[in-house]
């Protein structure tokens, strides 16, 4: 592999070396899996297509696909993370389907569905992140399951019956909150988005990665359930001067951001629910601090405090770690606000098209200044733009699902969109970032990479990730 | 009393009690939360710039090159050079000066963080990686001590306190500016 001149020290070196092998460990699975595939010429030609060998061994057996509680483990071993494996009748018109509830009350994905999130290969296992499977995502949600993670200490396990959350500090009364306070508060319910600052950190000198997932699966959005913080403000009192609150994690981490006040009464949601149920532990069960359009790592989970305070603390994680190095040596801070940003999911890298034809073009785009205004999507590099349809309804800091009929012709192209949001703010290219913001390297300016992403699509259909 | 009055008597109370309820459904305020004491407090931290909250006690690097040899070391390296291992990826903690604006910047301890106090709050906070919070407060200042000794921020014989920590000039202490974004050249 032809290496950048000067672009990586020894350290990012190692890291982005094993980056890349553990996407392409993840990409053979797939390839893996789709071998006498009779899906194989389909315009997912190495994406994730379920291996009917390995989870339908048992087709055709005479046995009702009713699993017992004694077998449910067994059969999860043979089955992808999060479905239960069942046989397969070879008529399913003619034998009776499973008890109603032999799931046990809560439902699983089918046995035929085997996305998963992948780890991104930190040394430490329990400070690290994971990237949602985007070129697999459908409509705009993300499921839960696949919701992307990112832990400075890892998982923690909290009894929300012994988790409750103090707000003190520039107050007129220090409150604990316990679980059932809070849900006693009137809630609210809306959609938003979730992303890393560090999204496509490793794109910034050459394009590293080779799947969506890989570039921008620090991304996920999801119905969010739970109390303003401007109730809780009033319960407790703001004092005159209260300019900043601390959010403090219940985690190993013990995680902390400061988060200005002007924002926190904006918009600050305490939630406890996600897509209709309690929050997955990995998004903080029982309660985490939901900031719409703030970078990922201030939407503190697990949150226990809140401390009102007429300055920022200046904690590790806003001065040592989420901060932006220029090249000239100065660094960006409180650097929260994720700009406007989209990429296409479907062609994306890693697909193969199986010929000349209609394609659906589609992706996802966002922006943590409102609501997305405009997508365009070009297929010669941003040479011309055409306007995409917007396939959700624009909601406030929220990904919308847009689309573009393609008629390829079978030539070479490069495929591109390109996100408006509602302040008129263009999506930029990486040129134009790169000559704003430098690039020195992996440790410096890594964060808040929201450029045009460009997938060049070759003679044979293959799609690769390249720089525009 | 006449059962009519009665009746009319009743219909009075009941509208004066669904009425004073209904004055009372829309509050902005609701009551939840108990009170919390300073006691129940205490056992919480958060250290800004100024030491505010800083606890007692002291440490020196003397102290804190033992306790980082036990506590610290397997992570972040003998000579606190980090450790890439795989199941480790311990953070190099000092070197880098001069770095920031090269090519290779080499973000640690000593070349990047602009306060003292912020060292001593992640320590107390979240180190050792596999027992965290478990130092004691003299134990803390030691250790934090020692890294600045090594970083050659403070001498080796300078004890750290709750007056002394947030008084340590950082070598970067000046390298933080704010968010500028929406970057004006995106507008030309």
């Amino acid at each position: 592999m032809k290496r950048p001149a000067v672009i990586y020290d020894e350290k990012a070196q190692r890291m982005a070396d094993a980056m890349i092998a553990a996407e392409a460990r993840h990409m053979a699975r797939r390839k893996a899996e789709l071998e006498d595939c009779d899906c194989k010429k389909g315009m997912f030609a190495t994406a994730g297509v379920t291996d009917r060998r390995k989870f339908l061994f048992a087709a055709g057996s005479s046995l009702a696909g009713v699993a017992g509680a004694a077998s449910l483990a067994q059969a999860q071993d043979k089955a992808p993370p999060g479905a239960i494996h069942f046989n397969v009748p070879d008529d399913p018109t003619k034998e009776q389907g499973r008890a109603v509830n032999a799931d046990g009350g809560y439902g699983s994905r089918s046995q035929f569905e085997t996305e998963v999130r992948w780890r991104f290969p930190t040394a430490n296992e329990n400070t690290s992140w994971s990237m949602t499977p985007l070129d697999k995502m459908l409509g705009n949600l993300t499921a839960s399951g696949l919701h992307f993670e990112r832990h400075h200490g890892g998982i923690p396990t909290i009894d929300p019956a012994k988790h409750s959350m103090i707000v003190h500090g520039m107050v007129n009364t220090a409150k604990r909150f316990s679980m059932t306070d809070i849900k006693r508060f009137p809630s609210v319910t809306r959609k938003y988005f979730i992303e890393c600052s560090g999204n496509g950190l490793t794109e910034w000198n050459k394009p590293t990665l080779k799947t969506v997932q890989g570039t921008h699966g620090l991304l996920s959005t999801s119905e969010w359930t739970g109390v303003q913080f401007a109730i809780i403000a009033r319960e407790v009192g703001l004092k005159e001067g209260g300019q900043w609150v601390l959010a403090e994690g219940a985690d190993a981490a013990v995680m902390t951001r400061s988060i200005p006040m002007e924002k926190m009464l904006k918009d600050a949601l305490i939630v406890y629910g996600q897509n209709g149920e309690a929050l997955r532990p990995e998004q903080g069960y029982p309660l985490r601090l939901l900031l719409p359009g703030y970078e990922g790592n201030t939407h503190i989970k697990w949150l226990r405090r809140l401390e009102v305070s007429d300055k920022p603390f200046m904690t590790r994680e806003e001065t040592s770690k989420y901060t932006d190095l220029l090249a000239n040596g100065k660094a960006r801070q409180f650097s929260m606000e994720m700009e406007a940003k989209s990429v296409i999911t479907f062609p994306s890298g890693d697909m193969k098209l199986p010929g000349s034809g209609f394609y659906n073009i589609t992706g996802l785009a966002w922006t943590g200044r409102g609501r997305v205004q405009s997508v365009d999507v070009s297929v010669d590099g941003g040479k011309t733009w055409n306007p995409a349809h917007i396939d959700t309804g624009p909601e406030n800091i929220c990904t919308v699902r847009f689309s573009s009929p393609w008629m390829w012709d079978g030539k070479p192209a490069v495929l591109q969109s390109r996100c408006t949001d509602e302040t008129g703010y263009v999506q930029p290219t990486l040129q134009q970032l790169i000559a704003i913001r430098g690039s020195n390297g992996p440790f410096g300016s890594i964060y808040h990479l929201n450029a045009i992403q460009s997938w060049a699509v070759n003679e044979a259909g293959e799609v690769a990730n390249v720089h525009g | 009393m006449s059962t009519g009055d009665k009746i009319l008597g009743v219909l009075l109370a009941s509208v004066a009690v669904s009425g004073a309820a209904f004055a009372q459904t829309m509050p902005v305020k609701y009551g939840f939360g108990s009170p919390v004491t300073e006691q129940e407090l205490s056992k919480y931290f958060s250290i800004p710039v100024d030491g505010r909250g800083l606890p007692s006690g002291s440490g020196n690097a003397t102290a804190g090159a033992k306790l980082y040899a036990e506590n610290c070391a397997a992570c972040h390296g003998e000579k606190l050079e980090g450790n890439p291992a795989k199941g480790i990826g311990g953070d190099k903690l000092i070197g880098g000066r001069g770095s920031l604006a090269t090519k290779t910047p080499v973000k640690t301890v000593e070349s990047y963080w602009p306060y003292a106090t912020t060292l001593f709050d992640y320590v107390k906070r979240a180190m050792p990686f596999n027992s965290p919070g478990t130092l004691k407060d003299d134990e803390t200042y030691a250790v934090v001590a020692y890294i600045l000794s090594q970083a050659k921020i403070i001498q080796p014989t300078e004890t750290m306190d709750a007056r002394t920590l947030p008084k340590v000039a950082m070598p970067n202490r000046d390298g933080f500016e704010p968010d500028p974004r929406p970057e004006l050249e995106l507008y030309r």
